[in-house]
Parts: C-alpha cells; structure tokens; sequence
C-alpha cells in the first residue's frame, strides 16, 4: 500500500457564469482519516463537495484518486470509484421500509428471465445486520424509514454508502439539523467508519463536532481560498478563531478601535 | 396470504412481527374489504330476494367491476408513482373507435385491429409522460387537457369517417376471428372481464411487491428526488406506466364492446373518476408512494355492487352517487387515521 492518499483534489477552479465559486483550492483524503470541511454559507462548500462526487466537473485542476489523475463523467462514475456522497436529505424514501429504502436501485434479484425478482429475503436480511452492527436498535427493517430518529435515519444512509463499498465518505452537514443526542449517535457512527479504515470528508459548520473527530481541517473562505490545519499542534480556540474570520475579524476589531478613539 | 398478513403489500404499513392484529388492521387493503363487505350486506339484506344474490345478478355486478378494476389496476400503479391518468376514461372510446372502425368499415382482421388500438393508446401514453415527465406538467393538469382532446378528437374524427357517432353489430363483421373469444363471452359461465381484471390484478400486485420494478414505482412517487438520485429511471418508469394504462383502456373498450356489440364515442366517459376512486378506497394516497392492486380490486368490487344492486331495490337510483361519495370520503377519513398510526414513531 502507497502513501498516496485515498483521494486527493488539486488545484480546483469552478466557475458559473462570471461568478467563480472556486478558485484553486485543494482537499486531501486519507483512508481511515476524517477531513473536516470547514466554511462559511456560500464559502464553495457544496460546489467543491458535488465536484468530488461527480456531479460537476472542474474548469482546472486535477482529481487524483489512489495518486491516478481520474475525471468523473457523472456521480455514477464517483460512486463506481467508491466515492459516496450523502447529501443533507439522505436520499432516503420516507413512507418506504427501511429495508427497502436500504436497497433502493441496488435491489438484490433471484430467479430468471421475466420471473426476475426481488430477492427480499436476502434484503431483509443483510438490511437487519448491517444495522445491528451500528448499533442502532431496530427492531424491525420492515417498519417504514420515517419511523426512525433524524439520527437513525442518517446513519442508516451512511450504513447503506459503505454497505456499497464506499472507501472515501462524503457527509454533507450530517449533524447540523439534529439535536445534541442524535449528533452523537451520528458522531460515534463516523468515528466507526473511520476505524475500518474509511477515507471521510465531513463537512460541517459546526467546529465543536469538527474538533470532536477531526483529523484535519481545511477551511473554505468565500470560495476562493482554502486553508488547511493538521489536528496536531492546533488548539479548538485558534481552529475556532480560523472559522470565525481570524485575520479578517482582528481587522474589523482594530477598525472598531480607531472608530471608538476618533 | 397468511406470510403476507405478517408483512406488508405496501411500505405504508409498519408492521411489528409480534403484533399480527395491529397489523392486519393498518394493511391498507382492510378498508376497501370492510366496504366490500357493508355493501355486500346491505344489498344483501335489501334486495337479496329481488334478485342481488342470484347467479346473474353476481355476474352483473362482476361484469360493471370487472370493467373499472382493468383501469383500476394500472391507476393504482401510476398512483403510487406519484401521478394521475384522467384522460383514460376518454381513451376507452378512442380505443372503442380505433378497433371498431377496421373491424367494420376496413374488414381487418382482429388481431391488426388490437395492433391499431395498442398504436393509439402508446400514442396517447407517450404524450401523458411528456407532459408531465419532459415538461413537468402536474399530471392533473396535463391528463386533463389530453381527455378533453382525445374526446374531441375521438368524436370529430369518427363524425368524419363514419357520418355517426356509434359502429354497431362488430361481431357479425368480424365472423369467426380466433382471436375473438379472448374478448367475448362466459367462460365457466363468467364474463371474460373477470378473467381480464384478474389477471391484471395479479401481475400488478406481483410486480409491486415482489419486483425491483415495485420497488422503483414506490419510491418515484414517495420522493422523486431520492428516487433521482439512487439512480432509478423515473421518466422511463412513468412513460411505461402512462402506456400500460391506455393500453389497459383498450382491453377494456374490447370486452365491453363485444358484450353489446356497439361501441361509441361517449364510452368509458367518467370511468377515469370510478377508477381513482376505486383505487383511493382501495388505499391508494393520491399523494403517492402508497397503495396496492388488491385493496383497488376490493374497492373495484365494491363500485360493482354498488351500481348494480340499486338496481335491484326499491330506492331510486338517483342515490347511487350520494352512496358512492359518502363511502369515498368515508375511506378517505378511515384510510388517513391508520395510515398516521402505522407512521407513529413511537410505535416502534
């Protein structure tokens, strides 16, 4: 095994119009390591995470995937790539079963020609275990996916990425619309796919569940400048003075100063 | 059918394995049963002597049911998938019209007469999902228009080419065509309809529960956009369905046409209403994501007996559509209280 890492984003520039929502930034993934993506509302979050995933190509710079330069033609391509993405909404049916939503376009099939069908025992099945094993007490996969917590559900969403053989995660604001209680549900699921050896973007504004699991940080300021920050050497206080604005706010406080002495 | 009472036929109903009654009653199928059943007895009761509970008042109430349930069917399907199909009813008379007009006035066989149905009716489907799936239409609006056209079009085209609005004694035209007794008689004594809607109840409700196709169908009208991007092909899967169920219209202005000899441009009119109906009382959310063949089959049934058994009583058949609305919003009512207790998180 190299020590190329899992995926690597380089240089990266995406413009929409005459509006340039990247401009150079890049982003490392590495296998069992969890990548905190860090940034203001329209920072270049969300471009930067659908480039990753496919769902856009970049205007310059380079993807690098096991330190080969690749090029996604679509998300299927990524997902094909063990590239998964899950997006805020989960891509989840909520009045369908869990197992069901678990399968959802990847239904396991038995039998031949016309009488192809779905292999629901099998779903049923592998659907329980999986999630038995993160820890999440369902008692039931048959019960409708809506039943679950906003917790459950996401990490039933993240339990379906890797069952699917996701090697790098992308989690875009998985605990931003939950309550303490279910973060934390989530928080420990993702520290477990870190542990097997899974390479995790998780993107998040919220910088105490970005120091509670992050490796590294990379912060997106207004689209154009990334900054990167290792966890070693770092302390929460200055990695929370980087989000804030750090070097733009002790600018706008000396400002604030002269104003006051004027 | 005992393995499935334990499980579900749609993803509506939560169903924990140790509560076998709980479940039984929030299967969505349950309503239409109980409807099926007040129905049978009040009719039973009332009119059981006049004649409802005779062999040919049975095969009467079969054949008006039997008529509605082979639309019924692939309704349910697209209603689960999220969309709606109001021009079928008028696609029964232009698919009346498109068999009968060879039949008659051409001397086609029956088999190139089908062929010339099936023709309109992919037509007509294909325009249904362009609207609704390239344009974005709703599909209220957008079947809607199409049942307003295809009547007028159905009525001007056959005013031009046939001077009337009806073609009558078809089997006289057709003689001895093979194909003939797959639309027209009793087999066992029953009509044809019967074998038809059977059919088509089963292989729906096989492949909504047991296909990955269901599958695809239930999450395309549950959330289109999670649909989207687990990567399944929902304007594929909506074009199929938009055809099959014009297609559906065809079998039906076929078994119809042949029961009377007569077909004509006003046939199947309102059908589309008694179809969504069925289906609603059935289970059916017309909000999607929810429904089954076999509870539309029992709210099918109940439409059959509702529209014959007046007949039968002395009350005046003016009443038949107050009975039909009030037992509409009645399921409407019963069907949305279960579906919210089958939903409670708390019943985990």
């Amino acid at each position: 095994m190299s020590d190329a890492p899992l995926l690597a984003a380089r240089n990266i520039r995406k413009s929409f119009g005459a509006i340039e929502a990247l401009s150079g930034v890049s982003l490392t993934v590495h296998a069992g390591r969890v990548t905190c993506l860090l940034g203001d509302n329209g920072a270049g979050k969300s471009t930067l995470i659908k480039i990753l995933s496919g769902v856009f190509a970049p205007d310059t710079g380079d993807i690098m995937l096991g330190g080969v330069r690749i090029t996604f033609r679509s998300a299927r391509d990524a997902l094909d790539a063990g590239i998964a993405t899950v997006y805020q909404d989960l891509a989840v049916v909520p009045v369908m079963p869990i197992y069901r939503n678990f399968f959802l376009g990847r239904e396991p099939e038995m039998g031949w020609g016309p009488l192809r069908r779905f292999d629901k025992q099998t779903a049923i099945r592998v659907a329980s275990e999986e999630i038995a094993r993160i820890g999440i007490n369902v008692r039931d996969v048959h019960r409708p996916i809506m039943t679950l917590s906003g917790g459950e559900r996401q990490s039933v969403a993240i339990a379906r990425a890797i069952h699917f053989g996701a090697r790098v995660l992308i989690l875009d604001e998985p605990t931003s619309a939950l309550g303490v209680k279910e973060a934390e549900i989530v928080l420990r699921y993702i520290r477990r796919a870190r542990d097997k050896g899974i390479g995790i973007v998780f993107i998040t504004h919220n910088v105490h569940h970005a120091w509670l699991i992050g490796d590294s940080f990379e912060i997106l300021k207004r689209g154009s400048v990334s900054v990167t920050f290792e966890k070693a050497g770092l302390t929460k206080d200055e990695l929370l003075t980087q989000m804030a604005g750090g070097d733009d706010l002790a600018r706008l406080a000396i400002d604030f100063d002269a104003a006051a002495t004027a | 059918m005992t393995m499935d009472a334990a499980k579900i036929a749609t993803p509506a109903g939560g169903v924990h394995r140790g509560s076998v009654l709980r479940a039984l009653f929030l299967r969505p199928e349950l309503t239409a049963f109980a409807s099926v059943l007040v129905v049978f007895a009040f009719f039973a009761l009332t009119a059981g002597d006049a004649g409802f509970l005779s062999f040919t008042g049975t095969k009467n109430y079969l054949q008006v049911a039997a008529e509605i349930g082979i639309i019924a069917t692939p309704i349910t399907l697209l209603l689960v998938a999220g969309e709606f199909d109001l021009s079928v009813g008028t696609m029964i008379a232009a698919a009346g019209i498109s068999v009968a007009f060879p039949i008659s006035f051409l001397g086609w066989p029956l088999w190139a007469c089908i062929c010339c149905g099936l023709v309109v009716a992919t037509l007509v489907g294909s325009a249904n999902a362009f609207l609704v799936v390239r344009l974005n239409m709703p599909s209220f609006l957008a079947t809607l228009g199409m049942m307003f056209v295809l009547r007028g079009v159905t009525l001007g085209l056959t005013l031009m080419l046939t001077g009337a609005t009806q073609i009558f004694r078809l089997k006289a035209s057709l003689g001895a065509d093979p194909l003939l007794p797959l639309f027209s008689g009793t087999p066992l004594g029953l009509p044809i309809a019967l074998y038809w809607w059977l059919l088509f109840v089963a292989i729906a409700a096989y492949m909504l529960a047991n296909t990955r196709y269901g599958n695809w169908i239930y999450a395309s009208g549950g959330d289109r956009d999670a649909a989207v991007k687990m990567g399944i092909p929902v304007g594929a899967l909506k074009l199929v369905l938009y055809i099959l169920t014009a297609m559906a219209a065809v079998v039906v202005a076929m078994v119809q046409m042949f029961y009377v000899d007569i077909t004509d441009v006003t046939q199947g009119l309102g059908k589309e209403f008694e179809a969504i109906t069925a289906a609603v009382v059935g289970g059916a959310a017309i909000t999607g994501g929810i429904g089954s063949p076999v509870g539309t089959a029992f709210g099918t049934l109940m439409f059959g007996m509702i529209s014959q058994g007046f007949f039968y009583t002395d009350i005046n058949d003016n009443w038949y559509y107050a009975f039909v609305g009030l037992m509409l919003i009645g399921a409407v009512i019963i069907n949305t209280y279960t579906r919210k207790a089958a939903m409670r998180r708390s019943a985990k």
